[in-house]
């Protein structure tokens, strides 16, 4: 301190002293004024005023700390291991990066299809994201929403508790499903009823799901403390969420609420209802359709009555329909499939699927029974209807449409749902495959995998380009076994000159290798150590 | 500490990547997906071969005690985005040669190793490009000229000073920037770069927002006192006088200080210049041994960055050669003596007041000094923003704080300063924290302290911030 003073004031000594006891604010506003309208020159201020500047400088103090924020709730879960963080801090530095969007992607893998990947694999092995990453994750979940519940939940408490600092990042407190271990125990009666009572709507249909999981009966219970004072669109919401894990114990409150004063929560009800083939309203809805469809023929219902009203019937057909075969197909798609064993004599789905139809009625029927097998999850079924897979598309059993076969599909058991695509791409190739391997189970089982590489490997012969099948080649980045990369070595290493369509394939096969063997390392690496 | 084994972490990598560009497409590069060949020694170095979008892969090496680097590819970037994935893929899964022993380079990679061997091996005097003066007379000479411009230089922004002052300061938010950018020319002119860059920041001043006659106060006198300070720089002590000469920009007179020591790389940034053409690296380092705090600058010309780059965490035993003045901080890095590796120790941390002391005793060897280096904690982050003021008020923002574990001292860290830090480290900061104790290092000055780098309680590793 002494120095400085010594420094600073031979400089200033040389001038005039006009300006040395005034304090800084003072010198401030003769600097403001100007030394013209003072006594004492311009160097004599300057001179006072970098004296002060140097020992204000010099002598600074802390300042009084304010309130610090409440620390963060302690995470129990374990940091991934060493390579696993590093591997996610290079996936979220390279995730703005990739996408540019142009035909050719070169060799290289696309890392930002591999962060849904890693954020999926960290989540099952129960991490929390290393605290130097959640920011990152906040933005990353801010900016796609396909990602926020995996980023929000690897975020954790501590992603929430920076939620509540940052304006930015609020969205993360009003989703809910992403605050890890913030609902209460299932028998902690009284947290339940306060949260039930006080949640946000999304903390409420958590809590839900969870006293339901716990015990089924419980759910109804819960909804009808206050059921009569929830908003329509909620109770359509609360309704829609019965859906997983539809239970018998959810009939008496679904029957009741064939009664309500919303029209779409009437509908839901009854839809949920058609679901359970033990419930009364598909026993009605089978007596419907049985007295419409028999191995006689099909006679339409003649009437919409108010009993087929309250059960969930719409009257009014959409435009370019008819009334009576718009009616039909709703009782029969509400009606148990196990009903009509008896009525056919016996006969199994396929039988009955294969029997002629009265003319005009097949495709209404048909779509009917395909609509019933998606909603009772029905695989036998769902089998008969998609028919073979070799078969020509359009010859099949009123289902040509690759939508509808696709909802088929995910009723069955992954194995068997795998060998039907696996078939499928066998004999029509990969243009029309993309929406039935979207419902095929990651990574795919192994025929289904050869089968898409053959048939990759066919397009390749055929002269065609990779980038007309950029839709498969990406879903194949995703979810083929990275085991299958060897296989692929062979086709990404086949000689080529430069140019043509050759190398672009040679390189997307490249591109492919890679990413598996990135996606397995990343797997590896979140292994954790034994 | 020298085996090749001892591998960087990805942010490490990273943080040697010129741009952002290089960066992702360093990423991209870095799983085993392109490469063959690849392998390291002993002696600190990686090589691999990376196939490209042609018939022949490039050939990567990078010597780790540089760190430098040599690829085949056409890239004017350094490192090349190849160089970062090879780097990445060493971080990742490690590049040991079969059977845990060290591979021997193949001959393209060896003949580059072997040059820069030699190369170190001359003598530290050959190699520093500080050439013996030959012309010691005309050298004088040469620096008479100079010193007689920038006195007339000096003489001028006196005079411009005492303007400023006399007319008082009340007119300058009208007067706007055109003047001082003129003067700042005739600094240039009169090869006073240092004044010139004083008096283009004096200048930005008048539209900072509230409080800006104080400061332009601060900096008008702070640059009457640099001027005193050169017209009687004959009398002044030795460091004093080569801090003024160093603040006005010429170049040391005399070699300085080398300390050998293991130097810990606390923190390394770049920012702009005004006019966005030459970017500026900061490198600070600190003496595991001497304790004793550093600062390396380099510079990228126009459209390329820095070449230097040296990764936070790492340590590297090395000559460092002090330049005189300027509170001993600016240093040039002399011969090293092993590759620069992952450092397990954390330094240990000063209380709030002890920073500003240090700075304060810092200011007795440079007056001019805006901060002081140090590293801070335990200290918990206060995150500014809308807990301070209710909704509606006008005064709801706050500014973020660190403030020491125990007691209620705090310093204040400024969101905008020196190094216009942007918030994204800050949030990084808080989340580190997540309300908890920690140690960080930064800069602490009269404006407050801003943190660059912070280690957890539980982890020697450290995170750059930002």
């Amino acid at each position: 301190m002494t120095t400085t003073r010594t420094t600073a004031g031979t400089t200033a000594a040389a001038t005039d002293t006009a300006y040395e006891d005034e304090t800084w604010d003072e010198l401030v506003g003769a600097a403001l004024l100007g030394t013209e309208r003072r006594r004492g020159s311009p160097e004599a201020l300057l001179g006072a005023a970098a004296v002060q500047t140097v020992r204000r400088r010099a002598g600074l103090r802390p300042a009084e700390a304010g309130p610090r924020p409440e620390p963060a709730p302690r995470d129990p879960r374990p940091e991934p291991p060493e390579p696993a963080r590093r591997r996610l801090a290079q996936l979220l530095a390279g995730r703005a990066g990739a996408g540019s969007g142009s035909g050719r992607r070169g060799a290289a893998p696309d890392l930002t299809e591999l962060l849904p990947q890693w954020l999926a694999a960290a989540g099952q092995h129960g991490y929390r994201a290393p605290a130097s990453l959640v920011p990152a994750l906040l933005d990353v979940a801010r900016a796609r929403s396909d990602l926020r519940p995996q980023a929000l939940a690897l975020a954790g408490t501590r992603g929430l508790w920076l939620a509540r600092l940052n304006p930015d990042w609020r969205f993360a407190l009003r989703g809910g499903s992403g605050g890890a271990g913030e609902l209460p125990d299932p028998h902690d009666a009284v947290g339940v009823e306060r949260l039930w009572q006080e949640g946000l709507f999304a903390e409420r249909v958590a809590l839900l799901g969870l006293v339901r999981a716990h015990e089924a009966a419980a759910g109804p219970r819960l909804l009808e403390t206050t059921w009569n004072t929830e908003r329509a669109e909620d109770r359509l919401m609360f309704l829609d969420s019965l859906r997983v894990g539809l239970s018998a114990d959810d009939e008496p409150f679904l029957e009741a609420a064939l009664g309500d004063r919303s029209r779409n929560v009437r509908a839901t009800a009854a839809e949920l209802l058609s679901a359970l083939p033990t419930s009364a309203l598909a026993g009605r809805m089978a007596q419907r359709a049985l007295a419409c469809v028999g191995p006689e023929g099909v006679t339409p219902p003649t009437d919409c009555d108010a009993g087929m009203l309250r059960d969930g019937v719409v009257k009014r057909p959409p435009a370019g329909r008819g009334e009576r075969a718009w009616w039909l197909g709703q009782l029969v798609e509400s009606a148990p499939l196990s009903c009509w064993r008896d009525r056919f004599g016996g006969l199994g789905p396929a039988e009955i699927v294969a029997l002629p139809v009265a003319e005009g009625w097949a495709e209404e029927l048909h779509a009917a029974w395909c609509r019933a097998a998606v909603r009772q999850g029905d695989a036998a079924w769902s089998h008969a209807l998609l028919g073979s897979a070799s078969a020509p598309p359009a010859a099949g059993p009123a289902t040509a449409s690759l939508a509808e076969r696709a909802k088929l599909l995910s009723t069955l058991g992954e194995e068997e749902r795998a060998a039907w695509v696996a078939e499928f791409i066998r004999a029509h190739g990969l243009s029309e495959a993309f929406q039935l391997l979207g419902v095929c189970v990651v990574p795919w089982a192994g025929a289904l995998g050869r089968a898409v590489i053959e048939a990759l490997d066919s397009a390749r012969e055929a002269g065609g380009y990779p980038w007309s099948f950029s839709g498969v080649m990406g879903l194949a980045e995703r979810c083929l076994d990275p085991a299958e990369a060897g296989r692929l070595d062979a086709l990404a290493a086949e000689p080529v000159e430069e140019g043509g369509a050759a190398a672009y394939w040679s390189e997307a096969f490249q591109r492919l290798v890679a990413t598996l063997r990135l996606r397995s390392a990343l797997h590896t690496e979140l292994t954790p150590p034994t | 500490m020298t085996e090749q084994g001892v591998r960087w972490t990805a942010e490490q990598v990273l943080a040697l990547a010129p741009d952002d560009a290089s960066r992702k497409a360093g990423a991209r590069l870095g799983g085993a997906g392109p490469w063959s060949q690849t392998g390291g020694s002993a002696s600190g170095a990686v090589w691999g071969l990376c196939k490209g979008s042609g018939s022949k892969p490039y050939r990567t090496v990078v010597d780790l005690s540089g760190p430098a680097y040599k690829c085949s590819c056409p890239s004017r970037k350094f490192p090349c985005k190849h160089a970062l994935g090879l780097l990445l893929l060493w971080a990742a899964e490690g590049l040991d040669a079969p059977a845990g022993t060290s591979a021997a380079a193949p001959d393209w990679a060896g003949e580059w190793l072997a040059e820069r061997a030699a190369k170190a091996a001359r003598p530290a005097a050959e190699r520093s490009g500080r050439a013996v003066p030959a012309d010691a007379e005309g050298a004088r000479k040469r620096a008479e000229r100079r010193a007689a411009r920038i006195g007339t230089g000096v003489t001028e922004l006196e005079q411009r000073l005492a303007d400023l002052v006399r007319g008082g300061l009340a007119g300058q938010e009208q007067a706007g920037y055109a003047a001082w950018e003129e003067t700042a020319a005739r600094m240039v002119d009169a090869q006073a770069p240092g004044l010139a860059a004083r008096v283009r920041e004096l200048g930005t001043i008048p539209s900072c927002g509230t409080g800006w006659p104080a400061r332009m106060l601060e900096e008008a006198a702070l640059l009457h006192l640099l001027d005193r300070a050169w017209l009687g720089v004959s009398a002044l002590p030795d460091p004093l006088a080569a801090t003024v000469r160093s603040r006005l920009g010429l170049q040391p007179q005399t070699d300085g200080e080398a300390v050998r020591d293991h130097w810990l790389v606390l923190a390394q940034y770049d920012t702009a210049s005004p006019d966005g053409r030459l970017t500026t690296r900061r490198i600070w380092l600190r003496g595991l041994a001497s304790g004793r705090p550093a600062l390396v600058l380099d510079f990228g010309p126009p459209g390329r960055p820095p070449g230097l780059a040296l990764p936070v965490g790492l340590v590297l035993e090395a000559e460092a050669r002090f330049r005189p003045g300027s509170a001993g901080l600016r240093a040039d890095l002399g011969e090293s003596f092993a590759p620069a590796a992952p450092c397990r120790t954390v330094p240990t941390g000063v209380s709030t007041g002890a920073a500003l002391e240090a700075y304060g005793a810092a200011l007795r060897e440079d007056p001019w000094l805006e901060s002081w280096p140090v590293v801070l904690g335990p200290v918990v982050p206060i995150p500014g923003g809308q807990q301070g003021g209710r909704q509606g008020e006008q005064q709801g923002a706050t500014a973020w704080q660190l403030a020491d574990a125990e007691g209620t001292s705090a310093l204040p860290v400024p969101l905008t300063g020196a190094g216009s830090r942007p918030a994204a480290g800050l949030w990084q900061l808080a989340a580190l924290s997540g309300g908890g104790p920690l140690t960080v290092f930064g800069e602490c000055g009269h404006r407050g302290f801003t943190p660059l780098t912070a280690w957890q309680p539980d982890s020697s590793e450290p995170v750059a911030l930002g």
